[in-house]
C-alpha cells in the first residue's frame, strides 16, 4: 500500500498539523517546564538552566551552516544518542543544541562535538557573533541578487573567534537577505547583508503574453514605472509593458509577478550593508537597520569587500560602545555623523531616505556634530 | 551523475566554519544529484547570477501551500537539479526533535528527495531542499501514513507559526509559547493548507520582550509575553551580585575586558524609564513606571524575574520591506491572559476580526499591516472594537487633519445654503 496516481485521493490523510512537542522533549525538559529560575552561561557555548525542583540541564550550543546534508543531521543524531538520550533541538539562527542532565555529561559531549572536525563549533552565546540568520540566494533561489551561503561562510570565518567568544559590547547578529524580498527578515540586524539588483527589468516582448497577467506587472510597481506599451514580436503588434527606468528603484516586485521581467545582472548585482537594527525591546525599542553601504560588488567565492565591510564596522563598535550598547544604540549615541566618520565610510546621497515617510529621517534641528564631513 | 570540477567553491572547503561545500561533497557519494547541485552553483559563481527558472506552481493534491516549484534553467547541464522543488515540513513547537524522528525524516528525504535540507527555514519550517515533481505525492503519502506529520504554509494563507523555546528552557516566558503556538496551528488547518488571504500572514509566539523569535519585526500576528504585577526582587542575590559573585547578565560577558559590576552603571542608569535605585544595599523599583524592557533581568537574572499576573502584548502588521517599506507590528492589546484553560478563546476571537476586516478590504498582496496603514489606525481600532489608548501611539498626531464622522458633530452635515445666504451674504 502506498500512493497511487490512479486513484489520488484514495486513503489520502491531511491536515495533521505538525507532532506534539511534548513527545519531542527530554525528560529533564518535560519535568522541569515552567519551573525553571535562572540560567548562567558556563563557557561560551555551553549553558545552565536551574529549576526549582533543583534539577539542572547543560546544554551546548553548536553552529551549523543551515545549508546542511542528511548525513550531517545523523551525524548529529549520533552525537545525541550517544550523550542526550536521543534527544535535540535546533534554535531559531540555526544552531543546534544537545541538553544534558548532570554535569559530569557535558565534558564527554563538548569532546565528541570537538572531535568532530569543524562541523560543530560551540559558541553562539552571549556577547558575541551570533549565528547569521540567511536565505537561499544561488543554491535554491529564483530572485536573488547574491548568494547566502557562500558569504555566510566567508564573513562567519573571518569572524570565527567572536563566536566562540564573549568579548563584545553586547550580541552581534549579523543576517543576510539575497534579495528585497528579505526572507532572512534582516531589517532589524545589528548587521544585515542584503542583495540588491541596479538595473532595471528587462521586457522580453516575445514572451510577456504567454506568462504574464499584464494588468498585474502595471499594478506591481509601487512608483508606477511599469506602464502598458504596445511592442512587435515577429511582424506583429501585441500588448505587452515599458519601464521608466529613471522611476525604477529595483526592488524586483515586478518580476515576482512577471517571470518576462528579468533584472538579475552580473555587474548589476551586490550587496548592501545595512546596521543598527534590533528586535529586543531591551533598553531601547525595537529598531530598523540603516543603509551605510549601498553596494559593495558580488565577488565569488569569498566576497572580499564585504567581509572586509564587516570586520571594519565591527572592530570600530569594539573599541568604541560601552558595555550592554548594541551597534544602533552605540550609533544612536555618537550620532550618525560619527559612525561614518569613524568607521572611515563614505557617507553618499545613497544613504539619504527619498522613498515614503523618508522626511522623519532628515535631520530638522540645529543639533549636530562638526566631523570631517564639514567643509 | 558525473562529478562537475567546482575550483571556485572549492574555495569554501577552508576556514573554520563548517563548509556547505564539503558537506554537499560528502552527500554526493550517495546522493549523486547533490554534483548538480554543486555544478549550478559553481555556474552561479562563475556568471554571477542564479539558474534557477522563475516560480512554477506544484503541490499536492488538495493543498494550496507547503511546496514551492523551482526548475534548472541549465538542465541539460545539470539533471539532477532539472526539478528541485522545496518542500515545507512543519516543525514541532521551539524544534526540540528525538533522534528517532529526525532520522526517520532523513530517511524519506534519502529516499524521495536530494539529500539536502535546511534546518530550519526563515519562518520555521523544516525545509527539504530539492526534488521531483513525481516524487511529492509519495512523498507526502509516507510523510502522513508512516511519520503522521504534515506540510508548512506557503502562498497566501497563513504561514507555518513558529515559536521561542519559552517555558520549555527558559525562567522568563510569560505565557506557554510551545503550547499557543501547537493549539493553534491544529485550530488553523485548513487556513494553512488553502490559501484564502490576500497574500502571507504569520503568528509568531515569543515569551517575552527579549522577542528571540523576532516576531514584533517578522509577524502580522506578534504574541509577545509581558506581566501587569511587580517584578519579583531577591534581594540575597541582588547583594551577591553588587558582591561581584554572580557573573552579570548570566554569564554573557565572560571572557570580556571589563571593569567590576557596577549596578549603578550597569542597571539603574540604563533604565530606560528611571525607575531604579538603591536604598542601603536594598533594590528599589517604581513599578508603576516601568515599561518591562527585560534589561534588569536580563542583567540580574538570578535576582530578578517577571511579576506573576503573566500574560501577552498583542501587535498587529509586521512585515519586511516590499512594497511601502519595513513595519513592525504595532501594540493593539496591550495586555491579554493567554491560557489553554479556555483554548486560547481570547486570542481567537481576536485573530478572526482581524482576518474578517482584512479579507473584505485588503487588497491582493497586500499585508495586514500595509492594510492598515492605508485605511488609518483609528478606523483599524474602530473595526477591531477597542477604545484608543494613549499606549497605541507614541506621540499624538502632529497635523490637524481629523476624519470627523457626522455623527460626532451637533446637527450633522445637512444644511441648507439658502438658509445660510440669508445670515451670511456672499
Amino acid at each position: 500500500m502506498g500512493y497511487d496516481p490512479n486513484n489520488p485521493m484514495e486513503g489520502r490523510i491531511t491536515d495533521l498539523g505538525p507532532p506534539k512537542y511534548e513527545k519531542f522533549l527530554p525528560p529533564v525538559i518535560k519535568n522541569n517546564k515552567g519551573k525553571w529560575l535562572y540560567h548562567e552561561i558556563q563557557e561560551p557555548g555551553i549553558m545552565v538552566h536551574v529549576s526549582e525542583t533543583g534539577d539542572e540541564v547543560y546544554t551546548v550550543r553548536a553552529g551549523s551552516a543551515r545549508l546542511i546534508s542528511i548525513e550531517l543531521i545523523r551525524e548529529m543524531c549520533d552525537v545525541a544518542d550517544a550523550h542526550c538520550d536521543g534527544y535535540l533541538r535546533f534554535t531559531t539562527r540555526n544552531n543546534v543544541e544537545f541538553m544534558v542532565d548532570s554535569k559530569d555529561k557535558v565534558g564527554p559531549l563538548v569532546e565528541d562535538l570537538k572531535s568532530r572536525g569543524n562541523k560543530f563549533p560551540i559558541g553562539g552565546t552571549g556577547a558575541c557573533v551570533t549565528n547569521p540568520v540567511h536565505t537561499q540566494g544561488w543554491v535554491h533561489c529564483h530572485t536573488p541578487a547574491t548568494d547566502a551561503s557562500g558569504p555566510v561562510k566567508a564573513v562567519m570565518d573571518d569572524l570565527f573567534e567572536y563566536f566562540g567568544t564573549m568579548t563584545l559590547p553586547a550580541q552581534v547578529r549579523i543576517a543576510l537577505a539575497c534579495c528585497l524580498n528579505m526572507c532572512g527578515a534582516v531589517h532589524a540586524s545589528d548587521i544585515a547583508l542584503l542583495g540588491v539588483h541596479r538595473k532595471p527589468p528587462m521586457i522580453d516582448h516575445s514572451r510577456i503574453s504567454g506568462v504574464c497577467e499584464l494588468p498585474l506587472a502595471i499594478a506591481s510597481c509601487p512608483l508606477g514605472a511599469v506602464k502598458p506599451a504596445k511592442a512587435e514580436v515577429n511582424g506583429e503588434e501585441i500588448k505587452s509593458v515599458k519601464v521608466n527606468a529613471e522611476r525604477c528603484m529595483f526592488c524586483g516586485n515586478c518580476y515576482t509577478m512577471c517571470p518576462a521581467m528579468p533584472l538579475a545582472d552580473p555587474d548589476g548585482d551586490g550587496i548592501a550593508i545595512l546596521v543598527g537594527g534590533k528586535v529586543s525591546n531591551s533598553r531601547s525599542a525595537p529598531t530598523f537597520s540603516k543603509m551605510v553601504i549601498p553596494f559593495l560588488p558580488n565577488t565569488p567565492p569569498r566576497w572580499p569587500e564585504t567581509v572586509d565591510a564587516v570586520r571594519n564596522i565591527l572592530e570600530v563598535y569594539i573599541k568604541d560602545a560601552k558595555k550592554y550598547e548594541r551597534i544602533g544604540e552605540w550609533a544612536e549615541r555618537i550620532g550618525w555623523e560619527k559612525f561614518f566618520e569613524k568607521c572611515n565610510i563614505p557617507f553618499t546621497d545613497k544613504s539619504i531616505d527619498d522613498y515614503r515617510l523618508a522626511y522623519d529621517t532628515w535631520r530638522t534641528s540645529t543639533q549636530f556634530k562638526y566631523t570631517s564631513h564639514i567643509k | 551523475m558525473p562529478k562537475h570540477d567546482t575550483p571556485l567553491l572549492d574555495e569554501l572547503e577552508s576556514g573554520p566554519w563548517p563548509s556547505f561545500v564539503s558537506d554537499l561533497k560528502r552527500q554526493a557519494e550517495t546522493k549523486p544529484e547533490c554534483w548538480d547541485i554543486l555544478g549550478q552553483l559553481e555556474l552561479s559563481y562563475k556568471d554571477k547570477i542564479t539558474h534557477w527558472k522563475h516560480g512554477g506552481i506544484v503541490g499536492v493534491f488538495g493543498y494550496g501551500g507547503g511546496i514551492v516549484g523551482r526548475y534548472s534553467d541549465v538542465p541539460a547541464q545539470f539533471p539532477g537539479v532539472e526539478h528541485f522543488h522545496t518542500v515545507r515540513v512543519n516543525q514541532p513547537s521551539s524544534k526540540y526533535y528525538t533522534t528517532e524522528n529526525l532520522r526517520a525524516i532523513m530517511d524519506l528525504w534519502e529516499k524521495h528527495g536530494s539529500g539536502m535540507t535546511n534546518m530550519h527555514g526563515s519562518t520555521g519550517d523544516m525545509i527539504l531542499l530539492g526534488t521531483r515533481t513525481e516524487n511529492l505525492e509519495p512523498f507526502f503519502w509516507d510523510l502522513t501514513h508512516k511519520l503522521d506529520q504534515d506540510l508548512g504554509g506557503s502562498g497566501s494563507n497563513l504561514r507555518t507559526p513558529a515559536c521561542c523555546l519559552g517555558q520549555s528552557r527558559c525562567e522568563w516566558a510569560c505565557y506557554d509559547t510551545q503550547e499557543a503556538c501547537h493549539h493553534l496551528t491544529m485550530h488553523y488547518q485548513d487556513e494553512i493548507h488553502r490559501p484564502a488571504f490576500p497574500y502571507k500572514f504569520k503568528f509568531k509566539f515569543s515569551g517575552c520582550p527579549n522577542d528571540c523569535v523576532a516576531s514584533i519585526a517578522r509577524s502580522d500576528l506578534a504574541v509577545i509575553g509581558t506581566w501587569r504585577d511587580d517584578i519579583r526582587i531577591d534581594q540575597a542575590s541582588v547583594k551577591e551580585y553588587v558582591a561581584g559573585n554572580i557573573p552579570a547578565n548570566g554569564g554573557a560577558y565572560k571572557g570580556g575586558d571589563w571593569p567590576a559590576f557596577d549596578i549603578k552603571d550597569e542597571v539603574l542608569d540604563l533604565c530606560p524609564t528611571d525607575c531604579m535605585w538603591m536604598e542601603g544595599d536594598e533594590l528599589k523599583i517604581d513599578n508603576s513606571e516601568c515599561t518591562r524592557c527585560m534589561h534588569c533581568i536580563n542583567v540580574m537574572p538570578r535576582a530578578l524575574r517577571p511579576g506573576t499576573d503573566m500574560g501577552a502584548s498583542i501587535c498587529v502588521g509586521a512585515k519586511a520591506p516590499i512594497l511601502d517599506g519595513a513595519q513592525f507590528a504595532t501594540l493593539v492589546v496591550p495586555f491579554m491572559k493567554i491560557s489553554k484553560d479556555n483554548d486560547f478563546e481570547e486570542l481567537i476571537d481576536f485573530i478572526e476580526q482581524v482576518w474578517d476586516w482584512w479579507m473584505e478590504v485588503g487588497k491582493n498582496r497586500e499585508r495586514v499591516g500595509e492594510t492598515m496603514q492605508r485605511i488609518g489606525l483609528p478606523t483599524f481600532l474602530s473595526v477591531m472594537e477597542i477604545e484608543p489608548l494613549p499606549q497605541h501611539v507614541k506621540e499624538p498626531r502632529s497635523n490637524p487633519y481629523v476624519f470627523w464622522k457626522e455623527e460626532e458633530v451637533p446637527g450633522g452635515w445637512e444644511r441648507d445654503v439658502a438658509e445660510f445666504r440669508k445670515r451670511n451674504a456672499m
